[in-house]
């Protein structure tokens, strides 16, 4: 049991599985800034999280050489792996912070956890990338379903259970980006000139089919195509599913990536046939 | 007029992106501010479902009114009754729209939507998509906003935060003109006008430390507007959900729909019995909620049950390996029906805790949740009057009103939302005006998509018609607005040149103080609150707003510097600490999630009012008035669930024929 805590050299009562583990952390005041490695060591207690430790760090931010430094910047909202906000890279691979348990990532005493910022973003400061890319990426797909307005117009299509479980499953990826920071094919661009240049990535792509699946939202099935058929579409994709492999929603995203794949196909041939 | 008009929308959940899409239908200009992503509002936090009469419960008898009526009963007579019966009657309409936006809400086998119980009714008439439902009604709302925003209806200033609103002299009193943002990058501090300002920044969960709320509700926009002059209703009003996950950094929901999917809390009989929870037999498990609550079982509403956990762990200390906490089962259930209904939740459990819950039943104990207080606000009553006010609806029965728009609130009314300053509005989570003293589970969202659609037309047509027809914001001089970005900039300054040298002892450290409110807060204004021990919190938070005047901030850099933020907000959410405080004190009877075990009983001749809180700057503290609730359509009853209380039946049947 802890008592109550107040910073992160509390004392403890009953310290049986408490132990200290060191977290280094790449750190950078901003862009055009140099980067920098930090490293504090904490007293972790069951059932701590990444974020947790944050929290403690930022109260006495202070490093294993004695040397008072500032709290880490990093973004998080939802603390249940639901919002997207708090990924970074631990210990090498993109991940939720809030969902990162220290017991699990670092679980003897003397362990160490490496935390970056994500390489596939800018970075605003220290862990806090900016992700408006997979924004504007969702308005360049049309990710939406063209309604007539907010009027009160009766309700929507019917849908079959196994339909509906399609559609759930994609419509549950939470912009993280932890599929684009995996992949070979998606490239930082820092310039927001950059972003319709190079492969667009399965989050986008994945968006696109949750659309074309639905009976309104088809409706800019053609769109999305074009879109997707340019040099950043799904041509671009090197099928090395790592992106699948990473997705904390377990989003079919390699099934999406084919299915946009025919789709971009057939409607090529349509508009040769029909030589639009 | 040359210049189009536009609207300042604080806040991307449900309210803010519902009333986005509603403001920018009707033409307005929307400038719309968030903190995070607008699809990283909190409300992608809601888990359960969004409430509506649908056809499958009306031919079982229900209907609108009784939605209404449910509603009212589950706020113990708190809220004014109006507002709550033009939501009902418009909640079926909400569903067949978000149904048309995409929402993947769960289907029959024949394709209709599916439903699930919820607390505080009888009826199935919770719509669903699986166990993360916000998340999938925010996503339709961001979807179509942001289609807005291709269009270039809708701008957006993501990560962006609000620090006060402007006021500038209007025919009665302050009227709103814009606000003073921060872009949270380049820490650019900035006036933006409005012709009205739309306040949806959602709850206050952060002001007790840990809740299952996400980690931007702090509810310092609110006290923004709180000290620039908004009044603060019912903040004594704190909804504490029965089951929560403790956690080292927050308490993670395990939703109502867990129970309402046939849950059942239990702890075992004997004290102290420290058999695993699958070896011990039925015969020795103490189902108490069912026990005590035959008609409505584990889906009482929720003060109820956080009670009932409270008692069992910490009056009778019966809880789970005698800790604070009880088990919330649902092994009975088929693991696979559990994935398609709940999958949300389970894989929240089982990787925050690191066990089953298909296999093993869950261990939970209360936690902060909602904020049923909030500014204050008005409306236009609808043209529905009935001679005196209704006895309780009856099942099946002839409904006292149909379910008619404009019954309830008058459509398009211009202060409908509108808080005591004029163009200052406030929707969802962040307003007062729907759920009393208790929220029944999803109506929360039901109520957030509602204030967005129903009264983003009445700002409409006050920036049409009212103060900004003929004095528009941009004829405001522009000393207002300077002056307003100036004392902002001073307020910054102050806190960032603590920076500068200095001890760093716990006593002036932000984030230290922030855990020290919490804490305080948690343990002196929850469950039970007692007339001293409130004022011990009261005392508390005057300790620590001195403490925090003194505020050592350990960052001084001038770009992205969320030190600062925080540090600001802390100050802020004092003052919501104080209003809390403060109502609880002045309440001096128990009625929804207020308990006093000092005034145990609901006085409804004393106190069913509205706590009124404004803040007296001189003082900086809460000034606490009463004012009657308008409560001329139902009659107030007994709340008592159907309760079957052992030692006091004459009690429960006495309090039930009346009060
Ligand atoms: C875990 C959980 C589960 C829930 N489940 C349900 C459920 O099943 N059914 C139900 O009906 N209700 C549920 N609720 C309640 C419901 O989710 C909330 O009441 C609702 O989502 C609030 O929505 P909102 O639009 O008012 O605010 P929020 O979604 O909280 O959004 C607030 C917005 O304001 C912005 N903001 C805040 N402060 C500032 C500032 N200073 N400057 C700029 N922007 C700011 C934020 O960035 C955000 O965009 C649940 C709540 C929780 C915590
Ligand atoms: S399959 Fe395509 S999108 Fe996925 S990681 Fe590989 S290249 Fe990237
Ligand atoms: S597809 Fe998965 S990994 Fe990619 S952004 Fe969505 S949730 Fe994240
Ligand atoms: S904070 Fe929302 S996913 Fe981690």
């Amino acid at each position: 049991m802890t008592v109550a805590t107040t910073n992160g050299t509390a004392k403890r009562t009953a310290a049986a599985n408490s132990r200290k583990v060191r977290f280094r952390i790449k750190r950078c005041d901003g862009p055009n800034k140099l980067v920098r490695w930090e490293t504090f060591e904490l007293t972790i207690a069951k059932g701590e999280n990444v974020i947790s430790c944050l929290q403690k760090i930022a109260a006495n931010p202070v490093t294993t050489e004695g040397k008072r430094s500032t709290p880490v910047v990093w973004d998080c909202s939802c603390l249940e792996e639901v919002c997207g906000s708090c990924t970074m890279v631990i210990n090498g691979q993109a991940r939720q912070s809030c969902s990162a348990l220290i017991d699990v990532i670092a679980p003897d005493d003397g362990d160490t956890v490496t935390l970056e910022p994500m390489s596939k973003f800018p970075v605003i400061r220290d862990l806090w990338v900016d992700r408006s890319r997979m924004f504007d990426a969702l308005k360049r797909v049309k990710a939406w379903v063209p309604i007539d307005g907010t009027y009160d117009l009766g309700a929507g299509p019917r849908e079959r259970p196994e339909e509906q479980a399609v559609r759930y499953a994609l419509s549950e990826c939470m912009t993280c980006g932890c599929c684009l920071e995996a992949c070979p094919q998606f490239e930082l661009a820092e310039d927001e000139s950059e972003w319709d240049k190079s492969f667009i990535g399965a989050q986008a792509l994945s968006q696109a089919r949750l659309f074309n699946l639905h009976e309104t939202g088809a409706q800019l099935k053609g769109d999305r195509l074009e879109t997707l058929m340019g040099p950043d579409g799904v041509s671009e994709c090197g099928n090395a599913q790592n992106c699948v492999k990473v997705c904390p929603k377990h989003i079919p995203l390699t099934e999406s990536i084919a299915a946009v794949g025919r789709s971009t196909t057939i409607h090529a041939i349509s508009k040769w046939f029909s030589g639009k | 007029m040359t210049q189009q008009q536009r609207v300042i929308v604080v806040g991307g959940g449900l309210a803010g992106l519902a009333g986005s899409a509603r403001m920018a239908e009707a033409g307005l200009a929307v400038d719309l501010f968030s903190l995070v992503p607008v699809k990283r509002s909190h409300s992608v936090c809601a888990q359960g479902g969004i409430n509506a009469c649908n056809e499958v419960a009306r031919q079982q008898g229900y209907s609108e009114y009784e939605h209404f009526d449910e509603t009212i009963y589950g706020g113990d007579f708190l809220a004014d009754q109006h507002p709550v019966l033009e939501m009902a009657n418009w909640a079926p309409r909400i569903i067949d729209l978000l149904d048309r936006m995409g929402v993947p809400f769960n289907r029959t086998a024949e394709g209709y939507r599916d439903l699930r119980l919820f607390g505080g009714s009888l009826f199935k008439r919770t719509h669903f998509s699986g166990a993360t439902t916000g998340q999938q009604l925010l996503y339709a709302l961001d979807e179509q906003v942001r289609r807005l925003e291709a269009d270039g209806a809708v701008t957006k200033y993501e990560s962006w935060e609000f620090l006060r609103p402007i006021l500038a002299d209007g025919a009665d009193g302050p009227r709103c003109v814009g606000i003073v943002a921060q872009d949270l990058r380049t820490m650019q501090i900035r006036a933006f006008r409005a012709d009205a300002v739309v306040m949806a920044t959602g709850g206050a969960g952060l002001v007790f430390g840990k809740s299952t709320n996400s980690v931007i509700c702090t509810g310092a926009a609110l006290a923004r507007c709180y000290q620039a002059g908004a009044a603060y209703a019912n903040p004594e009003m704190i909804q504490v959900h029965p089951t929560a996950v403790p956690g080292a950094d927050k308490l993670r929901l395990m939703s109502e729909s867990a129970r309402g999917e046939g849950g059942r809390v239990w702890v075992p009989r004997k004290k102290g019995d420290s058999r695993p929870a699958r070896e011990i037999p039925e015969a020795e498990r103490l189902y108490f909620l069912e026990e005590k609550y035959p008609k409505y079982g584990n889906i009482v509403p929720r003060d109820i049950a956080t009670r009932e956990i409270f008692d069992i762990c910490v009056n009778q200390h019966m809880g789970v390996d005698g800790g604070n906490q009880v088990y919330l089962d649902l092994t009975h259930k088929d693991p696979e029906y559990l994935t398609r209904k709940l999958g949300g939740i389970m894989d929240i459990y089982q990787k925050f805790v690191g066990v089953d819950p298909r296999h093993e039943p869950m261990k939970i104990f209360p936690g902060v949740h909602y904020s049923m207080g909030g500014l204050w606000t008005q409306y236009t009553a609808g043209s529905y009057a009935p001679s005196e006010p209704q006895p309780a609806h009856v099942s099946g029965t002839e409904t006292a009103c149909d379910a008619e728009i404009g019954r309830g609130m008058l459509p398009g009314a211009p202060n409908n939302m509108m808080t005591n300053i004029e163009g200052l509005y406030a929707f969802g989570e962040v307003n007062f005006a729907f759920h009393g003293a208790n929220r029944l589970g999803a109506n929360a969202l039901l109520s957030c998509i509602f204030d967005g659609l129903f009264s983003g037309v009445g700002v409409a047509n006050y920036i049409r018609d009212g103060a900004p027809s003929t004095a528009p914001a941009e004829s405001i001089p522009q000393s207002v607005f300077d002056s307003a970005v100036g004392a902002e900039s001073s307020r910054q300054k102050a806190i960032t040149d603590t920076a500068i040298g200095g001890d760093h002892a716990d006593e002036t450290n932000p984030y230290i103080i922030a855990k020290e409110m919490g804490e305080e807060m948690t343990a002196g204004c929850t469950v039970v609150r007692e007339e001293a021990r409130l004022q011990k919190t009261l005392d508390r938070i005057a300790e620590l707003r001195d403490r925090w005047s003194r505020m050592k901030l350990a960052d001084g850099a001038t770009w992205t510097n969320q030190s600062l933020s925080f540090a600001r907000s802390v100050g802020d959410m004092l003052a919501v600490a104080d209003a809390m405080a403060s109502g609880a004190k002045a309440r001096k009877e128990s009625r929804g999630a207020h308990y006093r075990i000092d005034y145990p009983d609901r006085d409804d001749a004393k106190f069913m009012k509205t706590t009124f809180v404004t803040y007296d700057a001189g003082e900086g503290r809460a000034r606490v008035e009463h004012r009657e609730v308008r409560a001329e359509l139902v009659a107030p009853r007994a709340r008592t669930y159907g309760k079957v209380d052992k030692e006091e039946p004459a009690k429960a049947e006495a309090a039930a024929a009346g009060v």
